[in-house]
């Protein structure tokens, strides 16, 4: 393998992760990493929480290998440098500037970026959280002590930055179209439970209504809501989603359909592979598509990727990549953290625990069988049943066995 | 190969276990122990992988 060059288009998690393991799998040959933002690769989660609080410097985000430094790697940057145009025939990448990078393997791990509140490109003010800037920026407006904060959106976003603000006591309102807080990622039971969570660290919480249109001259003055409120403030945070970064592919003949569609190795053609918040792919443990936007999901496709490219490279099939999806997210002192799947028609069942003291593990059922375990500040339990879920255990045995263990 | 996790930096997400259980065991009191400070060259890869999944990067690998 020596000698091949691989270009790593997205210098965030995902990309670092396989560059990483291209280098821990002995690829020698050369590695270019492509990034848009000017930094080095850094962590995303405490961008919300820790950095956002003032608690961690953004200088302690740096992303680091398992073992050795980051320089150990030998990795060429450009940084600061956006992949406009992927030519499969000529086997290059086209950068902004109109410099060619050519590959023998591509890695695409270009993520996603915020969704912007439609009509607010002219008002300063409204702020989305997804880079290290857009933190830094946030920061200074909440340092500067607003008398209200507005958060759209009670995704996993929304609901990390209202608890945050609620830290820095600063009063949020956390404006949701949904009936619940992240009913999305929990479902509508638990997403009720977190409901009361942020209820009870004093957030205005406004369920099942939208957003009609943000109002202000230059700067933010109001938010006015589908039940006909207006939320005075001068910041907003806008947490609706994330649109996958797919479109400098336009054209390049890349399979794109809500992400860049990979087979379920992680394969998207000859020598080319997706990784991350960008890439979509048959997950075969639950047989379904999936597009996961958690970290945890980075490292790991991240890792499983360039495993595949290294085997595609040489003749070779890829693993099938078939995790069991995992994430946390803490709010106020609590701690969440879902391994599996949770959708709006499972049956939801505490376990351990209680809700009431916002400490327990629950467990998610589909078609009879354990899809998902869900704790909050439990999260011994929710690893270690894991594995009943990667096993596919009939739900009522999954039930039966947690209580035995509790 | 030796083992060393920042305590200050541990959450206890218990990903470490997962991945090299052999090394790393969060108990139901939800604190983390390191199992084994200079775990065996087999062990190398999951402890690796443990490195690389926590989600604080609390876990750094020496030797």
């Amino acid at each position: 393998m020596a000698g091949r060059t691989i270009v790593v288009v997205g210098a965030s998690l995902a990309g670092f992760r396989a560059a990483e393991e291209l280098r821990a799998r002995g690829h020698d040959g050369p590695i270019a990493v492509v990034g848009d933002e000017p930094h080095r690769p850094y962590d995303r989660p405490p961008l919300s929480k820790q950095v956002l609080a003032g608690t961690q410097p953004p200088e302690a985000l740096a992303l680091t290998p398992a073992e050795g430094s980051v320089e150990d790697l030998g990795l060429d940057w450009h940084l600061g440098t956006t992949a406009s145009a992927l030519d499969l025939a000529a086997r290059e990448v086209v950068l902004g500037g109109g410099d060619r990078l050519p590959f023998d393997g591509l890695v695409i791990a270009t993520g996603a970026r915020a969704k912007q509140l439609p009509g607010t490109d002219h008002l300063s003010g409204v702020h989305t959280l997804r880079t290290v800037d857009d933190c830094l920026s946030l920061r200074k407006a909440l340092e500067a002590g607003p008398a209200r904060v507005v958060v759209v959106g009670a995704g996993f976003i929304g609901a990390e930055v209202a608890a945050t603000c609620r830290g820095l006591g600063l009063e949020v309102s956390l404006v949701e179209a949904l009936p619940v807080p992240l009913e999305r990622g929990l479902g509508p039971t638990m997403g009720a439970v977190m409901a009361d969570l942020h209820r009870d660290h004093g957030v205005d919480l406004r369920l099942g209504v939208g957003v009609v249109r943000v109002e202000g001259g230059d700067h933010v003055e109001a938010v006015r809501l589908t039940d006909g409120t207006v939320l005075e403030t001068d910041v907003v945070v806008v947490g609706i989603g994330v649109t996958p970064n797919t479109d400098w592919l336009e054209g390049s003949g890349v399979p794109v359909d809500n992400g860049v569609v990979c087979d379920a190795t992680c394969r998207v053609a000859p020598g080319v592979v997706a990784c991350g918040d960008v890439a979509r792919w048959p997950n075969r443990r639950f047989d379904q598509m999936m597009r996961v936007e958690h970290w945890d999901n980075a490292v790991e496709m991240g890792a499983h990727a360039a495993r595949t490219l290294l085997a595609d490279l040489d003749g070779l099939s890829g693993e099938p990549y078939a995790p069991v999806p995992w994430f946390w997210s803490d709010q106020y002192d609590r701690k969440i953290q879902l391994a599996g799947l949770a959708g709006p028609d499972d049956e939801v069942q505490v376990v351990a625990g209680s809700v009431d003291e916002r400490r327990f593990v629950a467990m998610y059922g589909r078609g009879g069988r354990l899809v998902g375990v869900l704790g909050m500040s439990m999260p011994a339990k929710v690893m270690r049943w894991r594995p009943m879920v990667e096993q596919g255990t009939p739900y009522d045995e999954a039930l039966a066995a947690a209580r035995a263990a509790s | 190969m030796r083992v060393v996790v920042d305590f200050d930096l541990c959450e206890s997400n218990a990903l470490c276990m997962a991945a090299a259980p052999e090394v790393f065991e969060v108990r139901d009191d939800d604190y983390l122990y390191v199992l084994q400070e200079e775990p065996p060259e087999e062990l190398r890869d999951k402890v690796e992988e443990a490195a690389r999944r926590c989600p604080k990067q609390a876990i750094t690998i020496e030797g």
